[in-house]
């Protein structure tokens, strides 16, 4: 195992020699990792990390991105290793499975000298990366809960759907319970719906038995948004006014937002598309004459039947 | 005097025969009764309508698992199965709009190939347990993550979508009703009487029972044991097959997170309704109990606000534990004892 390890070592350090050797002739490599896509988020975002990748070779024919996807965080690490020994990156884009372990591969791969852009989930070190892309989640609930302000009055009522128990799930709903404080708007209850149709479809049936007087429904995600949709109409209780805001900017709720749709009438972005931003700023790290390290924080941006169209791409899975 | 008796030794046989094979019964009334009073609404007839028809799918599914089980065998392959069948389902009914059209042919056309998949994948688990002789836990813990991956990629990562026009047309087998009870309510009827009628009527649920209790007793006494024990795969994909029939019309969709934990949730149920997990005694009655009891809790959950959500998980581990508890634990003999 030492053996390996050490063999492992004097590979790696030649491949650094060598990377240096091949920046001479002025081909950037960029890799770029992130979870092999399991559900229709990641596969967008699999599928928007393809469509930047033409679009940037196209563009840059000096520059060549190495797109990796990994099933688990091991797999991830190995595959950070193998970018830099194999294909000797000039930079590396990386959408970590989960922060703990990927920060020391990250960190390697940060020795060697090339530029770190980190996406979505941050590393459990600061510093390491020199460019952050991320969505904004307790922004997602903020707007949310500004949009429902907007349409409710004092002494309506409305149901939470939240996600799978975890930090990004407490950050929205957090945030969303903050700016809705004061309005006079009544939560009557928050369940977990763990992003999920099902889920969705099956606690908006029994919010519905619970509560007769609903006025709307937070559902914070665009696939639970699809089950409450199929509740209240079973219950046919989508009409009077009635309205679901979910997120994330799914293809099939854009289109329907697009088209008028009055049960959800707007989205809240939360797009799996902010890897090609993360791609294009780490591409113009070194075309740009401006500088370009530092935090990109994606907004949560509203999306309206004006707008829709700017976020709507048909071919993607989601 | 005499009377009182009479009565104790009634009540104490009553007792005994209670906590046995009422237990579950006794368990989802309770269950009812702590729903009601957290919010009347809980016996309207809207929600025992959702109540029914959501302990459909893991109902029809777990009366499948109660032949496996009884077998001596398990499966943990039937969320994975129903989730890669309902993704072919899909994508058989999509592409046959062209030719076939909108209408009740390409719906037909999509549940016969559900429960032609059912049927085959539930004879390729058999089949690997018994000829190939690999213990029944390995094989469905492979294909389990064979038919997960396999929806994921037809859905290319993401979901698949039934066509919009003919989801106007299977939409009904989900939401309609006949003679007041929703479609799904009945298909688990017809399964259960079914499934009731095989385990404890024939010769092929007599079967199961040897071998689950004593294989090579089972053997010596001329029973064609690899060919009853493939027959409960094949009973359990047919059962997932219907499941699947109904699930699909409800949202019309399947992802790679479609039925994840069914296999659990089902084998739960039928442990629950008393069917012992190493084999050798199977109760259907108590299998559909054990559904309506699961579907109940999460119901129930969902009626009140007093649990953190948090603790879910823990209220459904202490109920499943609790209700098994209540019919192995002496409480008959005790008393008779005394």
């Amino acid at each position: 195992m030492t053996l390996k390890k050490s063999l492992f070592a004097v590979a790696a350090t030649g491949a650094m020699l060598l990377s240096s050797a091949v920046s001479a002739d002025d081909k950037i490599t960029i890799g770029v990792s992130y979870p092999t896509p399991t559900h229709a988020w990641a596969a967008g975002m699999n599928w928007h990390a393809e469509q930047a990748e033409k679009r940037l070779e196209a563009l840059y024919p000096d520059v060549d991105l190495v797109l990796v996807n990994s099933p688990d965080p091991g797999a991830q690490a190995s595959a950070i290793e193998d970018l830099v020994s194999v294909n000797q990156i000039d930079a590396l884009v990386v959408l970590p499975f989960e922060s703990e372990p990927l920060t020391d591969p990250v960190l390697n791969v940060k020795k060697t000298g090339a530029l770190i852009t980190v996406v979505d989930r941050g590393l459990s070190q600061p510093g390491i990366e020199d460019i952050y892309v991320a969505g904004n989640n307790p922004e997602l609930g903020r707007v949310s809960a500004q949009y429902m302000k907007t349409r409710l009055k004092e002494g309506d009522n409305i149901v939470v759907l939240r996600g799978i128990p975890t930090l990004i799930d407490n950050e929205r709903f957090d945030a969303f319970m903050a700016e809705i404080e004061g309005s006079g708007i009544n939560v009557l209850d928050h369940k977990h719906a763990n992003w999920n149709r099902d889920d969705g479809f099956e606690v908006m049936q029994d919010f519905l038995s619970r509560f007769p007087d609903i006025d709307a429904v937070w559902a914070q995600d665009d696939d639970i948004a699809i089950g409450v949709v199929a509740a209240l109409k079973q219950a046919g209780r989508d009409g009077d006014g009635m309205f679901v805001v979910g997120g994330a900017g799914m293809k099939e709720t854009i289109k329907s937002i697009m088209d008028g749709d009055e049960l959800i009438p707007v989205d809240v972005l939360y797009p799996p598309s902010m890897i090609a931003t993360a791609m294009d700023v780490t591409v113009n790290a070194f075309k740009s004459n401006g500088p370009v390290a530092g935090r990109y924080i994606l907004g949560a941006t509203l999306i309206t039947p004006e707008n829709a169209a700017d976020f709507y791409f048909p071919d993607s899975p989601f | 005097m005499a009377e009182t008796t009479a009565g104790e030794t009634k009540n104490s046989r009553l007792r005994n025969f209670d906590f046995k094979t009422m237990g579950p019964a006794i368990a989802l009334l309770i269950l009812c009764i702590i729903g009601f009073s957290l919010n009347s609404a809980f016996l309207s007839e809207g929600n025992i309508t959702n109540l029914l028809t959501r302990s459909a799918f893991i109902g029809i599914i777990a009366v499948g698992a109660t032949f496996v089980i009884t077998a001596g065998g398990i499966d943990l392959s039937v969320g994975s199965m129903a989730a890669v069948i309902a993704g072919i389902m899909i994508i058989v009914m999509n592409n046959a709009v062209e030719t076939l059209g909108t209408g009740v042919a390409t719906v037909l056309l999509g549940c016969g190939c559900s429960v032609i998949l059912g049927l085959g994948a539930g004879w390729v688990n058999g089949f690997l347990t018994t000829k190939g002789k690999i213990e029944a836990f390995i094989v469905t813990l492979g294909t389990m993550g064979i038919f997960r991956s396999l929806v994921t990629y037809f859905a290319d990562g993401g979901t698949l979508s039934l066509d919009f026009d003919l989801r106007g047309t299977y939409r009904p087998v989900y939401y309609e009703a006949f003679f007041g009870l929703p479609i799904p309510v009945w298909v688990f009827i017809i399964v259960s009487i079914a499934g009731w009628i095989l385990l404890n009527r024939t010769a092929f649920g007599r079967y199961c029972t040897a071998i689950g209790s004593n294989e090579a007793v089972a053997r010596y006494s001329a029973i064609k044991v690899d060919r009853i024990k493939t027959w409960t795969y094949v009973i359990q994909g047919l059962c997932v097959a219907l499941a699947t029939i109904i699930y699909v019309p409800r949202l019309g969709s399947a992802s790679s997170s479609t039925g994840v934990l069914w296999e659990l949730e089902a084998i739960a149920a039928v442990i629950i309704g008393g069917t012992v997990l190493k084999g050798g005694y199977g109760r259907i009655g108590g299998t559909i109990l054990g559904a309506l009891i699961l579907t109940t809790i999460g119901n129930i959950l969902n009626f009140t606000d007093m649990i953190s959500n948090y603790l879910n998980g823990t209220m459904q581990g202490l109920i499943i534990i609790v209700a098994v508890w209540l019919q192995r634990a002496d409480w008959g003999r005790k008393s008779s004892k005394e």
